[in-house]
């Protein structure tokens, strides 16, 4: 693969700050045409009342929840796929999306009053799953990348049983939204939703951020990057419970979204080159992105009715990845 | 200064290195001599920390070495591991970089002296114009080379080496070997060094330890080591003694 490089002594931080300049205005351009777009036509201009509420109290709420999901998942994706140098890597393949799913629903069933309970529940279904999936890829010789996705798929089965069990116990009403909400659905948005997420994706970043420069050396190998100085349990359980978090609070306020921490991170890899210091910010402008830009075409493509954004997600999703795949 | 005292190592039960014990001097080059499966490479590993000791002590200037912190090891001691697989696209400098991880801060932002050392380091390994390259579209023997220059940006004093020159051409391997030794006289900086080239670990090493089953069976200078006697023990081959016409150290030449 040929990386468009960027100079590290002359300019690459000027360059990535004009490119990451230019990404922040494009996702604030996404959000306000998205605004502007859905089954109730608005300009910005001579609102109604209706259409105020509609704008402020739907929309919106909708669209920023949906670029907080869209950075969460796409910051978790990259960080998981440079601490675990995997390039397949990701929150939904590793089962840690249904681990925040089932969690989910669970507080869905047993405290379907109390708001705050889903993503406390959602956080600790994704850290379980997290922790099943890394105990069962190490072995004594360490972790192997083949062992860790076959973990990821035996986790991620096993949950999807377990919520497959869990809805046929919920009445017809409840099911359907259900089963949009399993397939990544932002139509429940809330205010709340979106402070919280917000909330995770403020603090994962800080977070990620200040471990990029370890996770370049662990994406290198982890003896390599023992013997450079990081301190590798650290810097891995820092990433696990930060990836958990966000993986948990998108979840909880969205259902399982797939492939923005797959093909997200690839895609940004590919323009700017494997430094995490670039790779994990970028991630999540792009991945906000990418999920505004989802959101608004299921919500407007067979408008009024909707679709749920996983599937559009997984439509835009698994073509392009394979076509990175095979152009690679 | 590097002391290595009594320590075994063990693999579940098995004892992989036995009551191995060694100084390394500022300025000394240490080789490690032996059969396959005679402990080489845990031993090494060990002496950075990244194997638990079983039994024994290391002291690095007089210090445990387990009272250390990560970084402050890496600043003090290198390692040249054998090959390593990249999975994602790494330029060579951003991986002559992570030798300068030890000294970065928190959110660790490559400083002016980081940039310079890694391009000397490049530049003394013969890789100049490869800053830019992928390291995965590189040849063994230059991945090798960058592998070597990620140690040398540490400037760290102590460097390990688990056989360098195991994919190194002729040239490069003298280069390697000249580059060590020169770095350990001039600036009193130390190394140990695995090979199975017994004619390099004579003509460059001040000292030799010779492992066999994991126990050290002879140690001392190039001359005394690598007498037949040792050599029939440890490989089971005899072999012919003289002296390097050139630069007057021991030769070894199997017979076959």
């Amino acid at each position: 693969m040929k990386k468009k490089s960027i100079d590290i002594k002359t300019n690459k931080f000027s360059a990535s700050r004009r490119l990451g300049g230019f990404l922040l205005l494009l996702l604030f351009l996404a959000i306000f045409v998205a605004a502007l777009l859905g089954s109730e036509k608005l300009s910005f201009f001579d609102l109604n009342e209706q259409q105020r509420a509609i704008l402020f109290d739907i929309r919106l709420p909708r669209i920023l929840l949906g670029a907080s999901v869209g950075a969460s998942l796409a910051l978790a994706g990259a960080s998981l796929q440079a601490l675990l140098r995997n390039p397949l890597a990701e929150p939904y393949l590793l089962g840690v999306s249904n681990g925040a799913a089932l969690g989910t629903m669970l507080a869905f069933v047993f405290f379907a009053n109390l708001e705050f309970a889903r993503p406390i529940f959602a956080f600790a279904g994704a850290s379980l799953a997290t922790f099943a999936v890394y105990q069962m890829a190490k072995s004594r010789a360490g972790m192997n990348v083949e062992r860790l996705v076959l973990s990821g798929v035996i986790v991620t089965t096993f949950l999807s049983s377990i919520i497959v069990l869990l809805t046929s116990l919920l009445d017809a009403a409840k099911l359907r939204s259900f089963t949009f909400w399993l397939l990544g659905d932002l139509s429940q948005s809330t205010r709340n939703g979106f402070y919280l997420s917000f909330a995770a994706v403020l603090i994962g970043l800080a977070i990620l951020i200040s471990q990029s420069r370890a996770l370049n050396l662990m994406m290198i190998g982890e003896r390599d990057a023992f013997d450079f100085g990081v301190e590798i349990e650290r810097v891995r359980l820092l990433v696990f419970a930060t990836s958990s978090l966000l993986v948990g609070t998108a979840v909880a306020a969205s259902g399982s979204v797939g492939y923005v921490g797959l093909i997200v991170p690839h895609l940004v890899r590919l323009a700017i080159g494997s430094d995490n210091r670039f790779v994990i910010p970028f991630s999540a402008i792009v991945g906000a992105i990418f999920v505004v830009f989802a959101d608004t075409l299921a919500r407007t493509l067979i408008a009024p009715r909707e679709l749920p954004v996983g599937a559009i997600t997984a439509l835009v999703g698994a073509p392009l990845f394979i076509y990175l795949l095979r152009r690679n | 200064m590097l002391n290595v005292l009594n320590i075994t190592i063990n693999y579940g039960t098995d004892e992989v290195v036995k009551k191995v014990s060694f100084t390394l001097q500022n300025g000394e080059i240490l080789a490690i001599v032996g059969a396959n499966g005679a402990g080489k490479t845990t031993l090494l590993r060990a002496l950075n920390g990244t194997l638990p000791l079983k039994k024994g002590e290391i002291l690095l200037d007089s210090k445990k070495l387990k009272d250390y912190s990560r970084r402050e090891i890496a600043q003090k001691i290198a390692v040249v591991a054998q090959e390593t697989e990249t999975k994602f696209p790494v330029t060579v400098l951003e991986f002559v970089l992570a030798g300068r991880f030890a000294y970065g801060g928190a959110f660790g932002w490559e400083t002016e002296t980081d940039l310079t050392v890694a391009e000397n380091a490049l530049e003394m390994c013969d890789l100049r114009n490869f800053q830019a390259r992928l390291m995965n579209e590189l040849s063994g023997g230059e991945r090798q080379r960058v592998v070597l220059a990620r140690a040398l940006a540490t400037e760290a004093r102590i460097l390990l080496l688990d056989e360098p020159t195991a994919n190194l051409d002729l040239a490069h391997q003298a280069m390697m070997f000249r580059l060590v030794r020169e770095r350990c006289k001039s600036q009193a900086k130390s190394a140990i060094v695995i090979t199975h080239d017994l004619n390099l670990a004579s003509e460059f090493a001040d000292e030799i330890l010779l492992l066999k089953g994991g126990g050290v069976l002879s140690k001392g200078k190039p001359e005394a080591v690598l007498n037949a006697g040792n050599l029939r023990e440890v490989f089971n081959v005899e072999v012919l003694l003289d002296e390097n016409p050139a630069s007057k150290k021991m030769r070894v030449t199997t017979i076959y």
